[in-house]
């Protein structure tokens, strides 16, 4: 009888860890646990010479820059890439003449004005935002180092024709750029925020917008 | 929340939640069973349907978002021209094998032909890579816009 007693004891035990087990919550990226703290300019002023704290700020940025929530709309392809190891997009989607996906399949066919949560999925919610589309192509950054990726945002023949000062802007206001740090659940963020990036994109600015090596 | 849905031309009034599903609203709401619960997360396309003439994946779509905006699915699609056509072509290339996917590739077809009446294998394949068939109908669903696309 004891031993039969114990015999189920164990068994309830088991069936209770296993239960625990299939329960616990699978982990992702909450929206919350953004990439930690971004630099600010003042952090790069013990570097005298002005052409090196360009630099060195720039390369600080750039780590928002290649973050896969930024970088995963700016691809080497016309395709965009996904997810925190930035695989192919699936359903596979092309950009089109439109940046917004060919015609009879726009981005807005899944992509809504806000990021959807999904219940009861791995996937915990699809990324949205009024703009969403892809970079245009002379904006790809997928594939390019940090200095190239810098020559690339200067050069207004592939940023848009835009001056220092719209970059700054872009930067810090655009609506599009801002949705990286509220990527909705299931996504990390870039580091800092939406401020602090604008605000070292002026740190650089202000120091010559030089690139790095 | 009562939200006021216009599917197929029909009003509905309906009391649910704001952030449910358009799907769940269609199907087991209002009773039209024609679109199709695939994956729940917008990759399979078989819950597509047009808003506002757009297509969409009506499984992530809330149905706040839909409400006042004209819903159409695949109960109705045949009474477009395109729709028609493609409903048309589907029979005579008799395209579906198992048959659960067919409602989304149709809407999607449609929405195709609509933006693009003479669209390329290229085109074709774009548009339709959103919809999932697991029989591989695949060669039979280019064919079917081809024959839609002449008519």
């Amino acid at each position: 009888m004891a031993k039969r007693i114990l015999a189920l004891t164990l068994g309830s035990a088991l069936a209770v860890v296993g239960l625990v087990a299939a329960f616990e919550p699978i982990r992702g990226h909450a929206e919350t646990s953004g990439g930690g703290a971004l630099k600010g300019a003042a952090d790069f002023a013990s570097i005298a010479d002005t052409k090196e704290r360009s630099k060195a700020i720039f390369a600080e940025a750039s780590r928002v820059l290649t973050h896969p929530r930024c970088i995963n709309c700016h691809p080497a392809t016309r395709s965009p890439t996904q997810g925190e190891d930035m695989h192919p997009h699936v359903p596979l989607m092309i950009a089109a003449d439109s940046s917004m996906g060919p015609a009879g399949l726009a981005c807005s066919t899944c992509h809504g004005p806000e990021n959807r949560g999904i219940v009861g999925s791995r996937l915990k919610s699809i990324p949205g935002n009024a703009h969403w589309q892809l970079a245009p192509e002379s904006m790809a950054w997928q594939g390019l180092t940090v200095s190239q990726i810098c020559q690339q945002v200067k050069d207004t023949e592939r940023n848009g024709n835009r001056s220092h000062a719209d970059l700054i802007k872009h930067m810090g206001e655009d609506h599009l750029v801002g949705w990286a740090w509220h990527p909705g659940e299931g996504r990390s963020a870039p580091p800092g925020s939406q401020a602090e990036l604008a605000a070292l994109i002026a740190a650089w600015v202000d120091t010559g917008a030089e690139c790095p090596d | 929340m009562p939200y006021n849905l216009t599917v197929n031309g029909k009003s509905y009034a309906v009391d649910v939640d704001g952030d449910i599903p358009l799907l769940w609203v269609l199907r087991d709401t209002i009773g039209l069973t024609g679109t199709k619960f695939g994956c729940g997360i917008a990759m399979c396309g078989a819950c597509t349907v047009h808003v506002d003439g757009m297509p969409v994946r009506s499984c992530i779509l809330p149905v706040s978002e839909a409400a006042e905006k004209p819903v159409t699915t695949i109960e109705a699609i045949g009474d477009t021209p395109e729709g028609r056509k493609i409903q048309q072509a589907w029979l005579d290339i008799d395209v579906v094998q198992c048959g659960y996917c067919q409602s989304g590739q149709i809407m999607s077809a449609t929405a195709l032909l609509a933006a693009n009446p003479k669209p390329s294998d290229g085109d074709i394949d774009a548009v339709m890579a959103g919809n999932i068939c697991r029989c591989g109908t695949y060669p039979r669903i280019r064919a079917a816009i081809k024959l839609a696309a002449q008519g």
